[in-house]
């Protein structure tokens, strides 16, 4: 059974202009253990995904459809005061920039046995042995713990982040461009230590990012999204070298590397959709070079294309993954 | 394409003085932003700076456009000094041929202004008195960064378009004098990646049409690649190397450059990238030692290094130098 089962997840936000179409239709799986990459551009309803799963929604957010099945359990339904005592110890999040939101005037160490005692019954020496622990987990001396956010580096600062949301010891913690604002050196070290982490104690991961580099190091399985649909699913090395939705190729061929022969970056015409207002049928259709009529008319089906290829497209490229990444 | 020099850069050097808490104390500190940077760039040229943040890069850039004035060294412009240059009509003529792009374009444009209005102020300061010649530039323009018709955009306002229309404008307010040189600093790096491969490849077709050279400064060794034709690499201040720009990348020499370029995620996951041999983290280049700045973190540096003074650059290959006492 997966850890985490997301079916038909439909999400909208309320909004004086009409309503903003942020997820529609979002079903993936994430086992025990198992890193999962989300990655699409701004908006394209990655992070309102993520907030949909912690329940973290603003009042304007409406769940409209799907299932969030934790362990068994239907979150979608579940009334706020049970959510709590999952959300923490069963699905934990590192917050986009969440470096920047720790309290300047308070010890970092004493912000996470804050954390820690809202939702474990432990004393104050106990959290303390407990975030001394979690230090050492994420390679910092734990005697940093008595200094406060401005003390930090931006690297440290994330470290201790992750410690808080590792904290519960959760089955699942959602990243949210967890290195985004770090420069290259001090994220390929993060990334590293959670990667080992995840496998020390066999949690879940998913990792949200518009960079597609850092999501091909560290997930097993890659979700796509544009403009609030997930639009391929599949296992890492599949999407990246045998990509069929003609959103995946585009978004690959319009992204440098450092390595490889050095082609030509292929330029995507247009811009993502308004999901105030989402075009009818494929959302991607307009900047779409193979769309046909059907395209224009009807929401392709999200399916399996092969054992765990999911694809929602009326005209998958199979010829696409040769184009895409020789 | 690159002919005869147009920028050369020698002993550029800007200190900030940092404030101390003794009241009465007499000595100053200074952050050595950038120290003894020495660089050309040929015309129709695009030049690289890349480093991490607090490197010096963007320092370097706003030295090269005159936004602050260096502490040491000389900046000529196709032969002219203009460390000199300081006010009025000699002024006005350098900012008529060097501009500078920003990197976010949500900050850039002023949003009580509209498009027309933001790309004709230049041409307004350079003296171009006549509003039909000004639209005509403006429409010009627009069509070249690729916001046509020009018509639909010219009498918009800044939060009527998205990042990369944004960028665009900032791009032909840039352009619109007709510039020869232009410090990019970071222009695409606020911008997602369909919109960016557009972006990047308005500036190189620009370089083309307009026949600029650029300064383009980022972060992203992976954008850098397909920007650029030479590059140099910056750590505390210091240029550590310098050279074509597929070289660089494909063959570093410089312990820091390596474990830079090890350390950049490559989108295939089929790809073992090799492990980043450096420790620590970037300390502030405040009242730095006399030694090779990157020794701290070296993992080819030993106590021989640290009695010598910070490398000078030397040529390893043809065109491709490099700062290092064990190269």
């Amino acid at each position: 059974m997966a850890l985490l089962d997301v079916s038909h997840l439909t999400m909208h936000y309320t909004t004086k202009m009409g309503d903003v179409h942020a997820v529609d239709d979002v079903s993936f799986k994430v086992d025990v253990g198992q890193a999962l990459g989300l990655v699409g551009e701004s908006g394209c309803g990655k992070t309102s995904v993520a907030m949909s799963l912690m329940k973290l929604l603003p009042d304007n957010a409406r769940i409209l459809a799907g299932k969030i099945v934790f362990e068994g359990l239907d979150l979608v339904p579940l009334p706020e005061e049970k959510v709590r005592k999952i959300r923490w110890k069963g699905i934990s999040m590192v917050f986009q920039a969440a470096m920047n939101s720790l309290n300047p005037v308070y010890r970092v160490g004493d912000q996470i046995i804050e954390a820690i005692q809202q939702h474990l019954p432990l004393s104050i020496e106990e959290a303390r042995a407990k975030v001394a622990k979690l230090y050492t987990l994420v390679e910092m001396d734990p005697k940093l713990m008595d200094r406060y956010p401005h003390e930090y580096s931006g690297g440290m600062k994330q470290r201790a982040i992750i410690a808080m949301a590792l904290a519960c010891d959760p089955k699942l913690i959602i990243a949210d461009e967890p290195t985004t604002a770090l420069d290259v050196i001090v994220q390929d070290r993060i990334l590293h230590r959670i990667d080992e982490i995840r496998k020390e104690l066999n949690m879940a991961m998913m990792y949200i990012s518009h960079d597609i580099a850092v999501i091909a190091e560290v997930s097993d399985v890659i979700g796509v999204m544009y403009a609030g649909r997930l639009v391929e699913f599949a296992d890492t090395v599949t999407i990246f070298k045998r990509p069929v939705h003609p959103y995946t190729i585009a978004l690959m061929s319009a992204f440098p590397s450092i390595k490889g022969e050095k082609r030509p970056l292929v330029h995507l015409p247009g811009e993502p959709p308004d999901l105030l207002n989402p075009p009818q049928g494929c959302r991607f259709h307009p900047r779409c070079q193979y769309a046909t009529t059907i395209c224009r008319e009807q929401v392709p089906p999200y399916q399996e294309l092969e054992s765990g290829h999911y694809v929602a497209c009326w005209n998958p490229q199979r010829e696409g993954g040769a184009n895409a990444r020789a | 394409m690159p002919g005869r020099e147009l920028v050369r850069v020698e002993g550029l050097t800007k200190y900030f003085p940092v404030k101390k808490r003794l009241f009465f104390s007499r000595t100053r500190s200074f952050i050595h932003a950038v120290e003894d940077v020495t660089f050309t760039v040929q015309k129709g040229e695009i030049f690289g700076l890349v480093g991490e943040s607090g490197c010096g890069k963007t320092t370097t850039g706003k030295l090269l456009v005159k936004l602050y004035e260096p502490t040491r060294g000389s900046i000529h412009l196709g032969g002219q000094d203009v460390v000199q240059i300081r006010r009025g009509d000699r002024l006005r003529e350098f900012r008529r041929r060097v501009q500078m792009i920003f990197q976010d374009p949500y900050e850039s444009l002023n949003p009580r202004m509209t498009i027309f209005d933001i790309v004709a102020e230049p041409l307004a300061v350079q003296g171009v008195r006549s509003l039909a010649e000004r639209e005509q530039r403006v429409a010009d323009l627009l069509s070249k960064v690729g916001l046509t018709p020009p018509e639909t955009f010219m009498f918009r306002y800044p939060h009527e378009l998205s990042g990369g229309q944004r960028q665009r404008v900032a791009i032909a307010r840039a352009m619109v004098v007709n510039p020869e040189f232009v410090a990019a600093d970071e222009p695409t790096s606020m911008l997602d990646v369909s919109i960016r491969a557009g972006v990047m490849k308005l500036l190189l077709e620009l370089r083309e049409v307009l026949n600029v050279s650029y300064l383009y400064i980022t972060h992203d060794l992976a954008v850098a690649r397909y920007m650029c034709d030479r590059l140099a690499v910056m750590y505390l201040g210091k240029v550590v190397e310098i050279g074509p720009a597929e070289g660089v990348i494909q063959e570093p020499l410089h312990p820091y450059t390596r474990a830079l370029i090890a350390a950049v995620p490559v989108p295939d996951p089929t790809y073992k990238r090799e492990p980043v041999e450096i420790k620590g983290d970037v300390s502030a280049p405040i009242d730095p030692p006399s030694y090779c700045r990157f020794l701290p973190r070296c993992p080819i540096g030993d106590a021989t290094c640290k009695g010598l003074p910070h490398p000078s650059l030397k040529e390893v290959r043809a065109g491709h130098f490099v700062a290092c006492h064990k190269l």
